[in-house]
């Protein structure tokens, strides 16, 4: 199959040679679970649930609000202890409203696959169940999937790729799913091909994972229905955008989502939850994880219940040899610094890095000497040095006319800098500041009219009032009817 | 030497009189610069710039007397904003750049007057008599005018805590003017990596 | 409030920094140098040694007075290079003043005024040989024959004290010419081109540079071993060298071609070690030149059309350091107009069309 290339990109040094020969293990139980009602880009989900309240295995904890949005549910029977606010994965650690779970000590067994057949089932009804179930996008975006299976007569989608790339360094957990579970991965790529009746499925692999390669491979020969094919490693490969362009060779048009070009891409991890969601009629509730990074002792890979906290998770791989100069949530490229291990894991954690110091090894900042490497590197055609310029003096303008707002944040910029200078930072703070006067314009409207409406109600009531008292005034004149009429107007 | 003394001179006042003539007789008349500057202006009168309301304030802009900063409840974006209307350069480096603080009720001190809500610019304040009232932060401007009419100094101004919908990316440090908190913020780390140790173990 | 400033991604980064690139830089030019000192005796060591040692002194000077980090920026090794780039296109064994003087502008006219690393918009070591050219052109043209060290007619240490620091006139016995100033000379006093050249030219004993010239620019091969080292090791990207070199070569041609009595051929302008130093370290600057690769092939091309110019036509034999000054002025216009096209957008800015659907849509393939 011919592909086509993408402008730009690095070549990190991969380090997936730690986990990428150990098998996915299962961390035992949690004796308590925090379960964030926010884990999906969109309107936070509403409890459902009360402190107090026994669940079962997979029961609804929260429903999601709105189009765009995700229900969660239990990962474990157990109870409610409290729906208060704990730590958000997040780099501030910022509070999120959280469901914690006190786990019951015997959990019931698994359940039972379901006899129905999915592929009876119409389009609509499969997007349905996978809203249902919870499933966003677990390649670390979170977009609710349901969103995009949904059949669209206008956007008709022909070509379906399924991400396999895992381009992030340090990650394993799709290479791992790929080479353990591949029967499961083709089932759920044939149910999204079902459900969006696209003509091609496409599952794309990086050519630096031969072994899942030769896994799906293996698998898909079964069913004439899924193309595997290889891909060049190439960070970020595995960014939506940029994978559209390698396939199918055409760019999305800026303000497009792939469906306008009949393109729908999934992840791996997602086509194996729609999987389990439509065969066993499981929600997603649990999510394989990466534990990796130079200062943990044992790194692998992981099946861990949704609202695990990392400091389980690293305890199990034998804890920490030395402090982490960075912990991180994610890939290392496009991963979140996270605060401190006492948070949850969410739908969208691919990882958990604990970052050693001469891993990280950022040394000082220095001035841009204008080498030009990162605008090489940015697959998205952009200038970062002269938009980190303009940003390090608050030039907003300027670094919008420049289209920041086109950034995708990749970090291939602040990769290859030699200055060492925190591009992407100043990207995301220049996103942040448009979006803030984006509201603080639209507030400054509302205020007038407000303002307006009050002075125009004052006015109203004025003129009625004055009306009253003038009415009042007449009937009273009339009452006493003067004796010089002619007189009045005086 | 004089004559070329003389000559530079004279070709000064001429010149220097020509421009004096021309700012008289070809002045813009910019009445409409006033309107404009109302315009921008957040149009609730709260009087928090020391000019009798709004169009007072834009008045005062227009003939320079007053600083473009003038307008607390308009921050950053409008002092910008008025700056590039007017075509000067603003030093807004001591404006606050956080999110506007907005009232709040004190509810154990509020006794239900209505007081408050008689006089908000922007009708934010929600109530009835005899009822603790609130506060739509959303609407209010931080624009003060509650603070003192309040008979029991019931309402203090505050700021909204960033949360996951709001919290926004800062600016990075600037590593090459201030060594010295670099510095500081990496030993916050190898502590804030200590205690991480510590709870793993 | 509490102000919370988490980092920002990536965790990793390319190991590649500054200080890392200008010590490659200056490892690439190592040769170039060690064979200048060995053909001009101990006052070209002299030379380097100033330059290298007034470039240190005047960014730390120019650093405390703007309270900046010492160590940090010393340690960026851009002021090194600087001065060592200078030292190599001075006249061997060029006076004390030249030295230190020209280190002096080029780090503090050419470079600190304007902020610092990665803020001036000339080349400061270029800026700082035009400003000498112009101010001192007697003691800038000034060109010593060959005298290897340990040869006889190499000065000793005292004598070479004595060149440097007391301005000894260089005996009639070893001064010399360059080839290019020697070829005009020619030129202007009505030779044929042919006559000209066939005196003094010879493109190997160019490569090898045993002759007159600037202190680091006679050996043109040595040169380009370290440029095609900085290739090798990606500090540098090929475009601007190639497209500088072959407009040259292609200029040269052409104009060959239309009279070959008075225009020499593409081997004489490439084999001036002053283009090859030009080409890999003076045009390859990163904080002068353009950023992207379009940008940058135009730059080069550009460089090679003035100095063509200013060597065929023009008053001075060399015209490197002008054609350098003249396109570093047109940076910014290139780096504003050679912008990378964004994706899913045209050149223009507006999003692309849609492609075709029955272009995209494949056939069916295999059953779900």
């Amino acid at each position: 199959m011919r592909l086509f290339g993408f402008r730009g990109g690095v070549h990190p040094e991969a380090a997936k040679h730690h986990t990428e020969r150990r098998p996915i293990r299962r961390l035992p139980l949690p004796r308590r679970l925090y379960i964030p009602l926010q884990q999906h880009i969109g309107a936070p989900a509403k409890a459902e649930v009360a402190p107090g309240q026994h669940v079962e295995s997979g029961q609804l904890l929260a429903r999601s609000q709105g189009l765009i949005s995700a229900p969660v549910h239990a990962p474990a029977a157990g109870r409610i202890v409290a729906i208060e606010e704990h730590p958000a994965p997040h780099p501030t650690g910022l509070p999120v409203s959280t469901v914690v779970i006190e786990t019951d000590s015997e959990q019931p067994p698994a359940t039972v696959p379901s006899t129905e057949d999915p592929f009876t089932l119409p389009p609509a009804t499969i997007a349905e169940r996978v809203g249902a179930a919870g499933i966003v996008g677990m390649g670390g975006a979170t977009f609710p999937s349901a969103v995009k299976l949904m059949p669209n007569p206008k956007q008709p989608i022909h070509t379906l790729i399924i991400n396999g790339s895992e381009c992030e360094p340090y990650l394993t957990c799709d290479d791992r799913l790929m080479q353990e579970r591949p029967e499961a991965i083709i089932d759920g790529i044939r149910l999204i091909r079902h459900a969006l009746q696209a003509r091609r499925a496409v599952l794309a692999i990086e050519d630096n994972k031969p072994a899942a390669f030769a896994a799906m491979a293996a698998a898909a020969r079964q069913s004439e229905a899924v193309e595997v094919i290889r891909i060049p490693s190439r960070y970020p490969m595995g960014w939506e955008k940029q994978l559209v362009k390698t396939v199918t060779g055409h760019e999305i048009p800026h303000g497009q989502l792939p469906g306008g070009i009949g393109v729908c891409v999934h992840n791996v991890g997602t086509a194996y939850a729609i999987h389990r969601c439509l065969r066993t009629r499981q929600p997603l509730s649990s999510r394989i994880v990466t534990v990796a990074g130079g200062a943990v002792r044992h790194p692998q890979n992981l099946e861990v219940p949704i609202g695990a906290r990392l400091e389980e998770l690293i305890d199990f791989c034998g804890g920490l040899t030395e402090p982490p100069a960075r912990l991180v949530m994610g890939g290392p490229m496009m991963g979140q610094v996270m605060p401190h291990l006492r948070v949850p894991i969410v739908k969208g954690s691919s990882g958990v890095l604990a970052l050693s110091a001469h891993e990280v090894d950022d040394g000082p900042e220095r001035p841009c000497i204008r080498c030009g490497r990162c605008v090489m590197a940015c697959p998205a055609g952009l200038l970062p040095l002269e938009m980190g310029a303009r940003m390090r003096h608050d030039d907003l303008d300027g670094a919008e006319a420049l289209g920041v707002q086109d950034c995708i944040g990749c970090g291939c910029c602040s990769y290859v800098c030699p200055s060492k200078i925190p591009l992407v930072h100043y990207f995301n703070y220049a996103k942040g500041e448009l979006q803030n006067r984006r509201q603080e314009k639209a507030k400054s409207e509302q205020t007038r009219q407000w303002a307006q409406a009050r002075s125009e109600r004052l006015a109203r009531e004025a003129a009625e009032k004055a009306a009253l008292r003038a009415e009042r005034a007449a009937s009273k004149a009339q009452q006493k009817r003067p004796p010089h009429p002619s007189k009045e107007p005086l | 030497m004089f004559a070329a003394i003389i000559s530079l001179a004279l070709l000064g006042f001429a010149l220097g009189y020509l421009l004096g003539v021309a700012a008289i007789h070809l002045r813009v008349k910019e009445p409409e610069i006033i309107q404009e500057l109302e315009a921008l202006l957040p149009g609730t009168n709260c009087g928090q710039c020391g000019f009798p309301g709004c169009p007072a304030g834009a008045r005062a802009l227009a003939e320079g007397t007053a600083p473009v900063t003038l307008c607390p409840p308009g921050g950053k974006p409008l002092a910008a904003a008025l700056a590039a209307k007017l075509g000067v350069e603003a030093d807004l480096s001591e404006l606050d750049d956080g999110p506007a603080p907005v009232a709040q009720v004190i509810e154990a001190l509020c006794i239900g007057c209505t007081r408050c809500f008689k006089v908000c610019p922007t009708d934010a304040i929600v109530g009835a008599p005899k009822q603790i009232h609130g506060v739509v932060s959303d609407a209010c401007t931080g624009c003060k005018k509650c603070l003192g009419i309040c008979p029991t100094m019931g309402i203090k101004l505050t700021r909204l805590q960033p949360n996951l919908a709001t919290w926004q990316w800062p600016k990075p440090a600037d590593a090459n003017s201030q060594p010295e908190s670099q510095q500081a913020v990496r030993d916050d780390d190898v502590e804030a990596a200590r205690d991480m140790m510590e709870v793993a173990r | 409030m509490i102000v919370i400033t988490p980092q920002a991604g990536p965790h990793v980064r390319n190991p590649g920094k500054v200080p890392s690139l200008m010590a490659k830089v200056v490892l690439a030019l190592v040769p170039a140098t060690l064979f200048g000192i060995y053909l001009f005796g101990l006052p070209a060591l002299n030379t380097v040694l100033l330059c290298v040692v007034s470039a240190l002194f005047f960014e730390g000077l120019c650093v405390r007075l703007v309270n900046k980090r010492l160590g940090l920026v010393l340690a960026d090794g851009s002021a090194v290079l600087t001065g060592l780039l200078l030292a190599l296109t001075l006249p061997p064994w060029a006076p004390w003043w030249i030295a230190v003087g020209g280190t002096g502008f080029a780090i503090v006219v050419g470079k600190q005024v304007y902020g610092g690393l990665g803020q001036n918009p000339f080349n400061p070591a270029m800026l700082a040989r035009v400003a000498l050219l112009l101010a001192f052109p007697l003691q800038m043209t000034t060109w010593v024959a060959p005298a290897p060290l340990f040869s006889p007619a190499a000065p000793d240490f005292a004598q070479s004290l004595t060149i440097t620091f007391n301005g000894a006139a260089v005996p009639d016995s070893l001064s010399g010419a360059t080839l290019l100033g020697q070829v005009k000379t020619d030129l202007d006093r009505g030779l044929a081109l042919p006559q000209a050249l066939g005196a003094h030219f010879s493109p190997l004993g160019q490569g090898i540079g045993y002759a007159a010239g600037s202190l680091g620019e006679t050996s043109t091969l040595l040169l380009l071993l370290g440029g095609l080292y900085l290739l090798w090791q990606n500090i540098i990207n090929w475009h601007t060298p190639v497209s500088f070199l072959a407009t040259l070569a292609l200029l040269a041609w052409v104009f060959q071609q239309l009279d070959p009595t008075s225009y020499a051929g593409p081997l004489y302008h490439l084999s001036s070690g002053a283009v090859m130093l030009a080409a890999f370290f003076i045009l390859t600057d990163p904080v002068t030149s353009p950023a992207t690769r379009a940008g940058q092939l135009l730059f080069g091309a550009g460089c090679a059309l003035l100095v063509y110019i200013i060597r065929t036509w023009g008053g001075y034999p060399e015209g490197v350091a002008f054609a350098v000054l003249l396109m570093n002025a047109l940076t910014p216009l290139v780096d504003h107009y050679f912008k990378p096209r964004q994706y899913g957008r045209t050149r223009r800015g507006k999003p692309l069309p849609l492609p075709p659907l029955e272009k995209m849509a494949p056939s069916r393939r295999g059953r779900p």
